[in-house]
């Protein structure tokens, strides 16, 4: 009763929503990598990433404001690092969890506060609006730019952990900080590095996503946060390719169940049944690698 | 060193924690009830409306209307004595699990009457506690009848779902319409009871229904739109919350669903034009009121609303930055002047004396006849009025009034 492109849309619709699931993936997984820290804030440096696109394309035009974003962005989840993590480092790793919560019910509250709780229109950004036709289909322009950024950018950092200095010393981190404290690595510096990709990340999947849905609320990085972060335990935690690879089954997933007006309340179920699975059957996730505790 | 830091940060808080609090309070104090220094007698009524979350605009919106009538008529005389009335507001954040804490804020306040609140879950969730606690509830705009079902003590001036529902299947079958999708956020009291009332309804005429439904904070409906475009339906009924709204026209637009939608009284609020834009064609909706009626007290209420959201801007932008009347803040002042009306009857603060005063009370507001109340507590309101929206204004644009025979 559905023609082939009905499923060629549907398909389209799951591949951009893992895309922008995968974009705050990375900056879970990434985190947890060199930190062995659920950086909870992250959904939240997503949402303050839309709002501040929202005040700062206002007062200039949007391709100004667009770098502006991005870096804002960076400065949020740098100084989120510096205030409410590095002082915890040598603390047992549940408080820089719990700080890490904390974190997110203060930009979430702060927020709710700033905008007085209510959604606000997302700026309209042209180039990613605009609709173009493929055969027989119409979509916005995003839906084909969205997984393309994506693979650019997840090919770029991966080639940056894999080929250059700081790749290397993020690796090292990763591996044993006291060892790697002692070849004369800057642990703090290379941290910071890690929230700077992770930001920056969550700031361009951000505007992507937020041009798709075009408003804001104060809890709107709290969902695609989770999903994430189900994407990122799925695809093995510290693992980018894994994290990349969560994100768009459940995307993907996710999209087909909605279509079915019978099972459509079960979106949401299915994201965390998977969740659940995964910890109990394979706590590792798909790539991730199994931790032995050092003695 | 470090344990002095801590000390120092811990003492910092906890100044800031009282000064905070006090501060609060005081200015609450003196934008509310400026003389209450004298010895003058204080009654609180309750505003149990949500300023954030899924229904956050229409609070706000309504809680104008309560603020406004407050202006209008700030005391209240008993027993001889003039009471000034003070209006404790609580944010219950439009949602089930926050809005018993928050009643409960009311209650310790020792509120006399609670006004509101928007959005049906948070009333059903929050009626228990007013009953107890034996404070009358007068709810301005939950249309479901849960509300007030089985609980004495919470009344409600507007009209109800099934009645709601009817209106606008019966205004559906009559557009020619046959085939319709019923769009519904899980959870959501008023949302699910809407829809199935209008299904209900709708089948009844001899239409088709299509029910879906969506997690609530759902913001991704391509798949849902996607699917119902090749269903191949004539309308699509989707009564959600005003944060939803935008996201559900603007994306059905998108996945190529051209058909009318329609909502009920939820979706009378302008940020939703502001959020949908040029998508927002074609849209139908029930509201409590028009701000063109002709009636005195009607016209009276709009010029005076207008006048005074125009003092202030802070009071623009909680309506949604324009100078639009929107019905619920219409309600609102109704709900309030109920309440008074029921505090003289009742010539009490008490609680029970003023809910005994409700039961016969007859009031007639600026969105008619809202007290009389029956068995249930709800008012006898027996008419719709069904509004569009006009993109060229950025308005909803009043088309007619329905009843149901």
């Amino acid at each position: 009763m559905h023609d082939f492109f009905y499923y060629i849309q549907l398909l389209l619709a799951g591949i951009t929503v893992g895309s922008l699931y995968a974009l705050i993936a990375i900056g879970y997984t990434m985190v947890y990598g060199i930190l062995r820290l659920i950086n909870f804030a992250h959904g939240d440096i997503f949402m303050a990433a839309g709002f501040f696109m929202i005040f700062i394309s206002a007062t200039t035009s949007i391709y100004v404001s667009l770098p502006i974003v991005l870096i804002l962005t960076v400065i949020l989840g740098v100084a989120v690092e510096r205030v409410a993590y590095r002082p915890l480092r040598e603390a047992p790793r549940m408080s820089v969890m719990i700080s890490a919560i904390g974190v997110s019910y203060l930009l979430q509250n702060f927020a709710t506060y700033y905008t007085g709780g209510l959604a606000r229109p997302y700026p309209v950004i042209p180039f990613l609006t605009r609709e173009v036709t493929i055969g027989s289909m119409t979509v916005k322009a995003l839906t084909i730019i969205t997984p393309v950024l994506t693979v650019i950018l997840v090919v770029a950092l991966v080639l940056l952990i894999n080929r250059t200095k700081i790749g290397m010393a993020m690796r090292a981190v990763a591996k044993d900080q006291n060892t790697a404290r002692l070849m004369g690595i800057k642990i703090n510096n290379v941290i910071s590095v890690t929230f700077v990709i992770g930001s920056f990340l969550a700031a361009v999947g951000s505007i992507l996503y937020f041009s798709n849905y075009e408003q804001v609320t104060p809890t709107a990085g709290a969902m695609p946060g989770l999903k994430a972060f189900v994407a990122a335990v799925f695809g093995g935690i510290g693992s980018i390719p894994g994290a990349v690879l969560g994100a768009y089954v459940i995307g993907i997933v996710e999209t087909f169940i909605k279509a079915n007006n019978d099972y459509a309340i079960f979106s949401n179920a299915f994201t965390f049944a998977l969740l659940i699975i995964i910890l109990v059957f394979r706590p590792h996730g798909l790539f991730g690698e199994k931790l032995t505790e050092k003695v | 060193m470090k344990r002095y830091i801590a000390l120092f940060l811990a003492c910092f808080m906890l100044v800031a924690l009282v000064t905070g609090c006090s501060g609060s309070s005081s200015s609450s104090n003196s934008s509310v009830a400026p003389s209450s220094s004298s010895s003058s007698k204080v009654i609180k009524i309750g505003i149990f409306e949500p300023a954030s979350g899924m229904n956050g605009a229409g609070g706000k919106q309504e809680t104008l209307g309560i603020r406004y009538a407050h202006s209008v008529k700030p005391k209240v005389t008993i027993g001889g004595v003039e009471y000034t009335i003070e209006l404790v507001e609580v944010d219950n954040q439009s949602d089930n699990s926050k809005a018993g804490s928050a009643a409960q804020q009311l209650v310790s306040e020792g509120v006399s009457v609670v006004l509101g609140s928007y959005g049906s879950g948070v009333s059903i969730a929050a009626g228990q506690i007013f009953a107890d606690a034996k404070i009358p509830a007068i709810g301005a705009s939950c249309t479901n009848p849960q509300v007030t079902e089985g609980n004495p003590y919470y009344f409600r001036i507007c009209f109800l779902d099934p009645f709601q529902g009817t209106v606008m299947a019966n205004f559906a079958y009559d557009m020619g319409l046959r085939k319709a999708a019923v769009l519904t956020e899980a959870g959501d009291d008023y949302s699910v009871g809407l829809g199935h009332y209008f299904a209900q309804a709708f089948e009844k005429l001899g239409g088709s229904v299509v029910n879906v439904q969506f997690q609530s904070g759902e913001t991704d409906f391509s798949a849902t739109m996607a699917s119902l475009v090749s269903e191949g339906i004539d309308v699509l009924f989707a009564p959600s919350s005003i944060e939803s709204a935008p996201l559900i026209i603007k994306q059905a637009r998108n996945a190529g669903l051209t058909c009318p939608i329609m909502a009920g009284d939820t979706w009378e609020n302008e940020t939703i034009i502001t959020n949908a834009g040029d998508a927002a064609y074609d849209v139908y909706l029930s509201a409590f009121f028009d701000p063109n009626d002709t009636s005195a007290a009607a016209k009276e209420f709009v010029e005076g609303f207008t006048e005074w959201l125009k003092a202030d801007n802070t009071r623009l932008t909680n309506n949604g930055g324009s100078t639009g009347v929107a019905g619920v803040s219409a309600l609102g002042y109704d709900a309030y002047m109920v309440a008074l009306a029921a505090i003289e009857a009742a010539q009490s603060t008490d609680g029970t004396a003023i809910r005994d005063a409700l039961v016969n009370l007859k009031y007639s507001g600026v969105t008619g006849e809202c007290a009389s109340f029956d068995e249930n507590g709800d008012a006898a309101k027996d008419m719709a009025y069904i509004k569009t929206i006009d993109l060229e204004t950025g308005t909803f644009k009043f088309l007619q009034t329905q009843t149901v025979s």
